[in-house]
């Protein structure tokens, strides 16, 4: 079988995957256990037509008769296609096996055949995605994606909340669609054919109007800011696993859009180029300062992807300065860094969101404001979402430290070129250095509220680890971090091809190994592993001979009590203050005047700002104006008639 | 030659219409929306002669499409004359529906806004274009100021029994289209016109009975407690 068949397998079976489970009883672990089983086997299929394709190199697409009469759709395999499809093998197989302990079919009877069901359509969708090579064959998996993401974010659909979330994902998901569909509208329009190619005329209004679309349509879906709004409510309210899912595969497919629609373009402008550049870096900016603000946990996680994505966009950005420029070395370290990044991201936010969801599992609840010292408790957990949290800070000897320094390479080369308009890009590597030390500041509050300090709560205090299917995928991720930290070199033959594939000019090949230091950063890397590792043991060993007893000192007051650490707020008050003018925290803060004060309460939250102040009015407002409509629905039958008298008339007298 | 014949019974027809929008009492309004259905039906065969290329009356019919054509206007009428009234007369009974329509907008507007649809439909038909050979003037406009009729009885009625005479008023409108384009429409075509109709009230009388079992009359004014 050649890899397309194999691919195309492989999503049939992954979509399929949940279909025996949903015949059988809802009692039954099994049917879950059988469906986990199938979607294994597909994405085992999956990597299988991955390596095929590494073997045989791209062959012709392979084109089949759609089920509409005179169309035909076809798929096809390239390097961008495998760069997007090994996340998705990956994440969504760790995904359904951490989902047979966290979301057991037997404590979850309503839903947990569902969430079996849309999770394997949602893979499949998601693989054929990647690998359609028309408009139409791409718009029929898009909204497959969509509407399984719509039922696995409508899960738990007895709690308002989510509800509302669904909602709020279903529209802008929506919106997305409209733009893909107006994208590959205007394909067909410049090229006479859905067939992804290069455009026949650039620099139209239409190719224009095609860019714009893609970069809108596309990033709501990845959740480039202010297009991000439907993210932190749908990430907070799906379980946790399909929330890795999401964060981790889910937007990249966004990317994924941008990213094609980009090899469409012969010549990319340079304003594009820095526009996409700009979007970036406030993107990366703002998600993390968002993220800061929050005390939800999978808010908090979620508000870091809008960050990711905003890095990833970065590297776009460069890419598109290169191609713009002409500068194919600018072009190559861009296209690495963000191809290494979605990996890694894709890696470090399911490990995340899966330690947040055995935190969750334990203690019942998403605010971290209950949460605390549950490191004693659950230390793998702990351990694996340490490793996450360094991960994404992009800090050696890690993964998320090779993909940002590949980007940060890409943007030091563009400060000592001589070209004077893309030097203004230069402002993006101090903005990724803000980006780093925000992230920093950012997992250092979510670690050190969730699994240092005492217990804040009850259920706190009584938690338990996480059992071993839960566990064996952080692990297994946690793994896959460090080797892309400490080897990077695994990557760079994949990342060689891609980066080959996206610039179009095959004459100019670049090995990633001659561009950027990998040795040394694995070195460095190994360096520090050992230190580390060293260190930690030593401490372990001191630690365990002569244990300390007793309180911290607690200056000399005498019931000290675990609501007197630093709270989620307080921690991030600073930080909150300082861009306050985006985040625009809500604060209520009680005014003391007497000497023997009754009982207060402090309260401060950062909603998205986005939605709450420009989104939501302006969808009251239209909904407002909509409503004058309603005078027309007398509900009398008469009345009825009458309208359809009236458009008859008219259309007889109109012409 | 034909139109001597189909004009006048248009006129008729026309009349009819009035007569159908400003009376109030429901057995007359169902005895004379069938004397249209008849009328009408009656004219099937004329204009199917007057159509034909040799029209020298019937007795150049083969004896088949002359035994089709007889028993094609007898189903028309038959169902037009007899089993639709018969149809309707019992949903009065067993629906226990008062005797009397009542309008929204009252009697004599109808019959005034029947008139204006009348006027217009005649003006508006100079404007349309017209079949090759076509000698009747006033078959477009009765289809036309017919339909409107059957729309201001739709619009209009309180009952729901008053819609469904409505309804077939419309029909019956539909119907002259159909004389008018008999050589281009096939007969199974024309046939299936009828049976729809019959369709139509068959499903109106069984709304009817529901109607009247859930509220005390059957009058859609009631259905508005139903909006949202």
């Amino acid at each position: 079988m050649t890899s397309h068949e194999l691919i195309l397998a492989s999503a049939l079976l992954a979509v399929l995957s949940g279909v025996p489970a949903a015949l059988l009883s809802k009692r039954s672990n099994m049917s879950q256990a059988l469906a986990t089983l199938i979607l294994l086997c597909a994405n085992g299929i999956g990597l299988l037509a991955v390596y095929r394709w590494w073997v045989d190199g791209a062959i012709a697409p392979l084109s089949f008769p759609a089920p509409i009469p005179g169309v035909s759709v076809s798929v096809a395999i390239d390097a961008i296609s495998v760069c997007f499809l090994l996340p998705i093998l990956v994440v969504t197989s760790m995904a359904t096996i951490y989902g047979l302990q966290y979301w057991k079919q037997s404590e979850h009877e309503d839903n947990g055949r569902g969430v079996s069901l849309f999770l394997g359509a949602m893979t499949g969708a998601m693989t054929l995605i990647v690998v359609a090579h028309d408009g139409l064959m791409f718009l029929a998996a898009w909204e497959t994606m969509a509407i399984s993401g719509l039922f696995l974010v409508a899960t738990e659909d007895h709690i308002s909340e989510t509800r509302k979330a669904a909602w709020l994902y279903i529209a802008a998901s929506h919106f997305a669609t409209l733009c893909a569909f107006g994208v590959f509208a205007l394909l067909y329009a410049i090229n006479g054919s859905w067939d992804f190619d290069t455009l026949k005329t650039t620099g139209t209004p239409m190719a224009f109007a095609m860019a714009a679309l893609a970069f809108f349509g596309f990033g709501t879906k990845a959740g480039i800011m202010p297009m991000h709004i439907w993210l932190p409510s749908a990430h907070a309210q799906a379980p946790s696993h399909v929330s890795a899912v999401m964060s981790g595969v889910l937007l990249k497919m966004g990317v994924y859009g941008i990213v094609r629609v980009s090899t469409f373009y012969a010549e990319i402008p340079l304003s594009w180029a820095l526009f996409v550049l700009v979007m970036g870096t406030s993107t990366a900016i703002l998600g993390i300062a968002f993220a800061i603000g929050q005390q939800d946990i999978k808010r908090a996680l979620a508000y870091s992807s809008i960050e990711n994505i905003g890095i990833i966009t970065i590297g776009l950005g460069l890419a598109l300065l290169g191609r713009a420029t002409g500068q194919p070395q600018w072009a190559f370290l861009g296209v690495c860094g963000m191809i290494l990044h979605v990996w890694n991201h894709a890696l470090f936010k399911s490990l995340l969101f899966f330690g947040a969801g055995s935190v969750i599992h334990g203690v019942g609840t998403r605010d971290m404001e209950s949460m605390g010292g549950l490191s004693k408790h659950m230390p793998k957990t702990a351990t694996c979402f340490l490793v996450g949290a360094v991960a994404i800070c992009g800090l050696p000897p890690l993964n998320g430290f090779v993909s940002e320094i590949l980007i940060y390479l890409g943007l030091f080369r563009i400060a000592t070129s001589p070209e004077t308009l893309a030097s203004a890009a230069v402002f993006a590597a101090p903005g990724l250095a803000l980006v780093g030390a925000l992230a920093c500041a950012c997992f250092v509050k979510i670690y050190g509220l969730v699994f240092l300090g005492a217990p804040r709560s009850e259920h706190a205090a009584q938690t338990h680890e996480a059992g071993s299917a839960m566990c064996v995928p952080m692990m297994i991720l946690a793994g896959c971090c460090a080797l892309i930290g400490v080897v990077p070199l695994v990557a760079a033959p994949l990342l060689d091809r891609v980066a080959a594939g996206w610039n179009g000019d095959a004459a100019v090949a670049f090995k990633l190994i001659e561009e950027a230091p990998l040795q040394m950063l694995s070195v460095i890397a190994a360096l520090i592993a050992v230190l580390l590792l060293a260190g930690a043991g030593f401490l372990l060993m001191r630690g365990i001979r002569r244990a300390p007893s007793g309180l911290t000192w607690d200056c000399g007051y005498a019931a000290p009590s675990s609501r007197m650490q630093y709270s989620s707020s307080s921690f991030a008050e600073m930080l909150v203050k300082l861009f306050g003018w985006a985040l625009q925290p809500n604060v209520e803060r009680p005014k003391i005047t007497e000497l023997f004060p009754q009982n207060v309460e402090f309260d401060s939250h950062v909603n998205d700002t986005v939605l709450h102040k420009l989104v939501l009015p302006t969808t009251r407002a239209v909904t407002w104006c909509f409503s004058w409509g309603r005078y027309l629905q007398s509900g009398s039958l008469q009345a009825y008639l009458m309208y359809i008298l009236v458009v008859v008339v008219f259309l007889l007298l109109w012409r | 030659m034909i139109s001597t014949i189909v004009d006048p019974c248009m006129v008729l027809a026309l009349l009819l219409n009035f007569y159908i929008l400003g009376v109030s009492r429901l057995r007359t309004v169902i005895v004379v929306v069938a004397v249209q259905g008849v009328l009408l039906g009656l004219m099937y065969p004329i204009v199917h002669q007057g159509f034909l290329p040799q029209s020298g009356g019937l007795t150049t019919l083969s004896p088949l499409s002359l035994l089709r054509l007889v028993l094609l206007t007898a189903a028309i009428v038959g169902i037009k004359g007899i089993l639709i009234p018969k149809l309707l007369f019992q949903a009065v009974l067993l629906a226990d529906i008062r005797s009397t329509l009542s309008s929204v907008i009252g009697f004599v507007p109808s019959v005034l806004l029947g008139g204006i649809g009348a006027g217009a439909a005649l003006v508006f038909a100079q404007t349309l274009p017209q079949p090759e050979g076509h000698t009747m003037h006033l078959l477009i406009p009765a289809a036309l100021a017919t339909v409107l009729s059957g729309f201001v009885m739709l619009v209009t009625r309180r009952e729901a029994l008053g819609q469904v005479l409505g309804y077939i008023v419309m029909e019956n409108g539909i119907f002259i289209f159909g004389l008018l384009l008999i050589e281009a429409v096939p007969l199974l075509v024309e046939f299936g016109v009828v049976l729809d109709l019959f369709v139509g009230v068959f499903v109106m009388g069984i709304i009817v009975n529901h109607v009247s079992r859930a509220f005390p009359e059957a009058s859609t004014e009631h259905l508005r407690t139903l909006r949202e």
